[in-house]
């Protein structure tokens, strides 16, 4: 429940909370959890149910599909977010590659804090929209 | 390093299993915080006296969060006995004296009054079972160093802490909290709405003129959560007498300063929302802000923390992340946080379920780092599924500790199958192993809890989720029959030798 100095500058240079004033960063820091991953632990597992939308705050990470590298991630980068939008199990596994440090936030707290803020589901949207651009470009 | 609950839990473990150990304390006694809090003094956690099962049986277990876990009889189910019965709740005094009466009948040694300073890494001739196996550490304290390959902290979350709010300074932490008779007739402002901020709020109901409680995020209710997430039923009497217009304020609000002016504070808040900034007076400011772990110079040999609490991250086995060698028991081990499946947190920041934890953890110790083997109790495929599923009903480490302790039975085509026994459950799916079962239980935050099967066959793990029973009993035909053919495949294997 503390004022969370570091973790609400952190957030502040993310795009996906670009928008928002100093005190919604601050209750953003409250509803959101940290967690802490350790190099080569698992965040996401493919396959198993009950996984939730993170967003990096330091280190980085791999997307990883039957045990294959598909992409890596980083700070200001999130994850989670597919299957907590369709209710469904991960599809990859996302493992630490180096100490990792997250918010996180229950799948089915997602829809409520996206509703509240509009201009982080927008965020969001572009978010998704880049990936869905990045991988048309790779297909084709 | 530690006297309360989870250093006394794992003396007693680590001694069952024959491993050599010293138990250091800066306190007079056992009990470690419950010496001094709950500031109201009555736990939050129950221990009921009159149940379905005897209180001698593990089953009891379910039912009394606040006894630690002993193999013989006279040493469980400490705290009913000794409780007044006025309350299923006990009182803090209770507690305290139920940890001293553990300590005594157990025979735990503890050199108390015995204060750690400083921590340091030397190498070790002997090749002992730090920083990867070469090197000790060393802890200097009060009485002189002690050397050790191994060192456990279970020091509590138990440093009150203040956020960096411009003048939250001046005002007294939960910890200083005065007798409630000062607060008569005076207007309160508690900064918090977990627990803490809401257990003085229910205290001061019938003493303060005016109660306002704020933080920045809502308040959650534990009856909403399904999970000891929110503020627990005991503590809602302010929130219904906010919602009812009866004199207490919740905000939801970031508090931007406080300031003394004479006899009064003043507050200035600012909502996330309208973005409004709002002035409050009163009377006493209370920062009901939390606690940080004492880890005094730990992060300078690299032990990582995370969080608002200063917890540091550790492994599956509550071992830092960042330093082997450097152990954690007790509330400490809510760091190493497990899959928290649908957000839901395990219970291991309070006694009913980290002392399994800790047994856990001493068992862990004996084998991998002083050569220990534990036993494992073979089991014929026909006793299986009726074995696990008796285990889901009644085995209280599933029940306290969920989606995050599992039973796990080895399923192994050569040597049988045998009970590998609680296993942390990130542990089972992220280690890989032979064909093996981990069964657990699990909530949604909705739905009772359930069972959850994780089968792991050829290095390749599929969860298999049960429905839930209201009656919370996991025993019948229904569960046989679904058990039964989800192990079927594997079961088939173990039986026959290869």
């Amino acid at each position: 429940m503390a004022v969370r100095d570091d973790v609400v500058n952190t957030i502040a240079a993310f795009s996906l909370f670009a928008d928002l004033t100093g005190p919604q960063l601050e209750e953003v820091a409250h509803i959101f959890d940290e967690a802490f991953f350790g190099e080569g632990e698992r965040i996401l597992r493919q396959g198993v149910s009950g996984s939730g939308f993170y967003i990096i705050l330091e280190g980085t990470a791999a997307i990883r599909v039957n045990g294959a590298d598909r992409s890596s991630l980083k700070a200001g980068d999130f994850f989670g977010e597919i299957s907590c939008l369709l209710g469904e199990v991960p599809v990859a596994d996302i493992v630490a590659t180096k100490a990792l440090r997250c918010l996180v936030l229950p799948a089915a707290q997602l829809e409520g804090f996206l509703t509240a803020h509009p201009r982080v589901m927008y965020r969001l949207l572009q978010g998704e929209a880049r990936k869905v651009k990045n991988t048309t470009k790779w297909l084709s | 390093m530690g006297s309360g609950p989870g250093g006394l839990q794992l003396s007693y473990s680590l001694r069952r299993l024959g491993i050599d150990h010293a138990v250091l304390s800066d306190d007079p006694a056992p009990g470690g915080m419950f010496r001094r809090w709950p500031v109201f003094q009555r736990m939050l956690s129950w221990t009921k006296p009159h149940t379905v099962v005897e209180r001698t049986s593990r089953a009891y277990e379910r039912f009394d969060w606040n006894s630690l876990l002993a193999d013989d009889e006279p040493q469980r189910a400490v705290m009913p006995a000794l409780m007044d019965g006025t309350s299923y709740f006990p009182s803090r005094p209770e507690m305290q004296r139920g940890l001293e009466l553990f300590a005594e009948r157990t025979g735990i040694q503890v050199r108390f009054g015995c204060r750690w300073e400083s921590t340091k890494v030397i190498p070790s001739p002997a090749g002992g079972g730090g920083q990867g196996g070469g090197q000790d550490f060393v802890l200097t304290t009060s009485d002189g160093e002690y050397r050790a390959p191994v060192v456990v902290f279970a020091v509590g979350v138990a440093q009150p802490f203040r956020p960096p709010i411009p003048g939250l300074e001046l005002a007294p932490h939960y910890g200083d909290f005065r007798p409630v008779e000062t607060y008569r007739d005076r207007r309160v402002f508690i900064i918090g709405k977990q627990n803490s901020g809401f257990e003085i709020a229910s205290g001061l109901l019938p003493w303060a003129r005016q109660l306002v409680l704020a933080s920045p995020s809502p308040t959650k209710l534990s009856v909403d959560t399904h999970t000891l997430v929110g503020v627990r039923a005991r503590y809602v009497q302010p929130y219904e007498d906010a919602v009812l217009a009866g004199g207490v304020l919740i905000l939801d609000t970031t508090i931007e300063s406080v300031a003394r002016q004479g006899a009064v504070y003043r507050v200035q808040t600012r909502s996330p929302h309208e973005g409004r900034e709002r002035a409050f007076e009163a009377d006493d400011v209370i920062a009901a802000t939390g606690f940080i772990t004492p880890l005094r110079d730990l992060s300078t040999l690299g032990v990582a923390t995370f969080g608002q609490s200063g917890l540091p991250a550790q492994t599956p086995f509550w071992e830092s992340a960042t330093v082997p060698g450097i152990f954690f028991a007790g509330t400490i081990t809510q760091g190493a946080k497990g899959l928290k499946k649908h957000g839901i947190p395990s219970n291991s920041g309070a006694v009913q379920g980290y002392r399994y934890n800790a047994r856990v953890l001493a068992r862990h110790l004996a084998e991998t780092k002083f050569g220990v083997p534990a036993t494992r109790e073979r089991l014929d495929a026909a006793g299986l599924v009726p074995y696990l599923l008796e285990q889901l009903s009644n085995g209280p480490e599933l029940w306290h500790q969920r989606a995050y302790l599992a039973r796990v039975i080895n399923l192994d085509r050569n040597t049988g199958i045998s009970d590998e026994g609680i296993v942390p459950l990130q542990y089972f799916l992220d280690s890989g192993g032979g064909d093996a079962v981990a069964a657990t239980l699990e909530a949604n935050g909705r739905d009772n809890p359930y069972p959850v099967v994780y089968v792991r066959k050829d290095g390749s793990v599929v969860e298999h989720a049960l429905a839930p029973d209201p009656l919370l009993d996991f025993t019948g035909p229904d569960y046989q029959g679904e058990l039964r053919k989800l192990l079927e495949l594997v079961l088939s294997g173990a039986a026959s030798p290869a």
